[in-house]
């Protein structure tokens, strides 16, 4: 049985699945460090990343079945699920922003909103059970994916992969290289300063949060529009808390929230292949554990609240130190 | 003149205190509007909102049979209700009930196979302690973690509950499956490991017991020097440590009650409603325990109000489904709209102005 594993195919099928199951994680990742970054701790990831999957679904369907431009439809359906995280984002960042309630309870409350939420719809419209889109095809970068090895794991994905690569660099370069970026992180780690400043932590805080969510609504789209083709109940499954233990692990970094969720991805690849391939030593639950506990063992390793934002949790109160 | 300005002075406190008054409606009033907008949510599924509420009441709470039920539902959702009132009293997020829940559930499963001989007299509450014993190790691993070293609790108790939930799928498919079963389920409990109920009644000692624990925790967080380490951590942990508190010592007992009640929760539910081991036994009564918590404004009594509301939600929107068929996860989406309006209503009647 191990000589099945130990080859270059397995390897490279390994890691290639590794890569595309990061995706939709590591989105949601990138969405919750702008919104911690903010000191706004968003714990609704599970249920934004739920309503943006079935929104981004239904929309692709919808698109398909009446135009039958399976590509405007792909595309229609993230931009939806984008869309729909960002209403969740709003709706999370009235309570927390302008209400200043807890972030926590607030947090698990939109979760139970976002399962709620989709199963009424999804039963509520018969034609969504069994119900597949055709999403995006993959697209090989010329050249690159000749190259042996690297070039298929690296270079044969769908267009979301590459583009989720480029969002990484993308949002480290917001954070740390704009003002806005600058403005965002200030007031995560001191609200009175920026608002002596002459700043709105408000409305800073209300962007971060919706551009957070927005991501996490994206990844939740692609999940169901361009990896699964279809929409089941709790198809996120965990995903959007393992995103916010992730943005732990990454110390809010962007880079470090990459290889936090490329290591997600390919113990998730693992756990399918390993369940594949009928290891019966090995029960299943074992293996479906793994992505969680690594996160955990991770964590122990990674410690330290230096690197969160000083006013992560913390509603801002104007003039009250 | 005199008399004028203490006049003057009544009439204000007394406006103030109506204005006080009214502001502490507002979660009352962020309540019914949550009604309002599940009423909207009805009508645009199709249905007349006014008949489906009916329809909800009745089946929550028409009859002998319907109370019965929304009493039984809503058992668990107190149980670990009170104890996330504990938990949250003393600002300590265990967001990991459900996993406790699920390692309770394990742990007094075993002992119920273990000893199915033993008269239900020594049986249930050796099955209750070692549920209870379950919740508390599994939540005291998360509190290791954290105290010891320095990870985030929310983000413990979060991967604890996947890593529990898992371990009781693996036990009841493996160690603990009925011997030539096919289902990944134990076999069933003896007669004695399933909890009695009361005289003639579908109403079991567990939901005594869970509404006998109000009493104890409100008498544990307001009249015991306990009680009052806890709340003085959650409310400022600066002075609470200048006070001479341990106060990792008080956040691990916090979360270790919690903890506990949730694997008491646990053994309850599948000593009674499913009566073996399986590896789907809550209907997300962790998440629905916290909720309820806090919904209850973190007061025994108020946790009673939330439990109960939940359970109702969830019960009637079972009879909806039958009678409209409508989707019983409309319970879900009012509960979480319930809270948020609650929460908005809370937060407006704090705030010192409008």
């Amino acid at each position: 049985m191990w000589a099945q594993v130990l080859t270059w195919s397995f390897g490279v099928a390994l890691f290639t699945a590794g890569i595309r199951l990061a995706v939709p994680v590591l989105l949601a990742v990138l969405g919750e460090i702008i919104t911690e970054r903010s000191g706004v701790m968003n714990l609704g990831l599970e249920g934004v990343m739920l309503v943006g999957s079935l929104a981004g679904f239904i929309t692709a369907h919808s698109i398909e079945q009446s135009t039958g431009m399976i590509s405007v439809a792909a595309w229609g359906g993230l931009a939806a699920g984008l869309l729909a995280g960002a209403v969740m984002g709003w709706i999370m960042a009235v309570l927390t922003v302008t209400l200043r309630s807890d972030q926590v309870v607030t947090g698990v409350t939109l979760v139970l909103l976002g399962q709620g939420l989709t199963s009424y719809v999804f039963r509520q419209n018969a034609g969504l059970a069994g119900a597949r889109v055709k999403g995006l095809d993959s697209w090989a970068i010329p050249g690159f994916s000749d190259i042996p090895i690297v070039g298929d794991i690296l270079f044969n994905h769908n267009v979301m992969v590459y583009l989720t690569a480029v969002l990484v660099f993308l949002c480290w370069f917001f954070l740390f290289r704009t003002n806005w970026g600058l403005e965002l992180r200030a007031v995560g780690e001191n609200p009175a300063a920026v608002d002596t400043s002459g700043l709105r932590v408000d409305h800073i805080r209300y962007r971060a949060v919706m551009l957070g969510s927005a991501l996490a609504g994206l990844g939740g789209a692609v999940l169901t529009v361009v990896q699964l083709n279809i929409f089941t109940e709790n198809i996120t499954a965990g995903r959007g808390w393992i995103a916010i233990a992730l943005v732990f692990f990454s110390r809010w970094q962007p880079g470090g929230a990459m290889i936090g969720a490329l290591l997600f991805g390919i113990a998730d690849a693992l756990q399918y292949r390993i369940q594949a391939l009928g290891f019966k030593n090995i029960p299943y639950e074992f293996l479906l554990m793994l992505p969680y506990v690594l996160t955990l063992v991770a964590l122990l390793w990674r410690t330290g609240r230096s690197a969160a934002p000083a006013a992560l949790g913390i509603p801002y109160v104007k003039g009250e130190r | 003149m005199r008399e004028e300005s203490v006049l003057n002075l009544g009439s204000a406190l007394t406006h103030a205190g109506v204005l006080k008054r009214l502001k502490s409606l507002a979660p009352l009033l962020g309540g019914l509007l949550a009604l309002l907008l599940g009423a909207v949510l009805l009508q645009l599924s199709g249905a007349n909102p006014l008949q489906a509420y009916g329809v909800m009441l009745a089946g929550a709470f028409g009859g002998g049979r319907q109370l019965t039920e929304t009493l039984l539902r809503a058992t668990p959702l107190l149980i670990i209700g009170l104890g996330m009132t504990i938990a949250f009293r003393c600002r300590v997020w265990n967001i990991g009930a459900e996993g406790q829940y699920y390692i309770g559930a394990l742990c007094g499963s075993v002992v119920a196979l273990a000893l199915p001989d033993l008269g239900p007299g020594l049986l249930i509450p050796l099955m209750f302690m070692a549920g209870i014993l379950g919740g508390v190790i599994w939540s005291g691993i998360a509190g290791l973690l954290h105290l010891q070293r320095g990870v985030n609790l929310i983000i413990c108790t979060l991967m604890l509950n996947y890593i529990g939930i898992l371990l009781v799928q693996y036990a009841a498919r493996v160690p603990l499956q009925q011997p030539d079963g096919f289902l990944p389920e134990s076999a069933q409990f003896s007669a004695n490991a399933q909890i009695p109920t009361l005289l003639g009644t579908r109403l079991h000692w567990g939901v005594l017991l869970a509404f006998g624990l109000v009493g104890v925790v409100y008498i544990l967080l307001w009249q015991t020097p306990l009680g009052l380490q806890l709340r003085a951590v959650g409310s400022r942990l600066s002075v609470a440590r200048c006070a001479g508190i341990n106060t990792s010592r008080s956040i691990l007992i916090a979360l270790m009650i919690s903890g506990g009640l949730a694997g008491l929760a646990g053994i309850i539910e599948v000593s009674y409603t499913y009566t073996r081991l399986k590896g789907d036994i809550s209907d997300n009564f962790g998440f629905g325990g916290i909720l309820v918590a806090l919904l209850g404004q973190r007061q025994p009594v108020g946790v009673v109000v939330a439990a109960l509301l939940f359970s109702a939600l969830m019960v009637g929107a079972q009879s909806l489904n039958v009678v409209l068929q409508i989707p019983a996860s409309v319970a879900q989406v009012i509960q979480a709209i319930v809270v948020l309006f609650v929460l908005a209503g809370q937060a407006i009647a704090q705030r010192e102005s409008l």
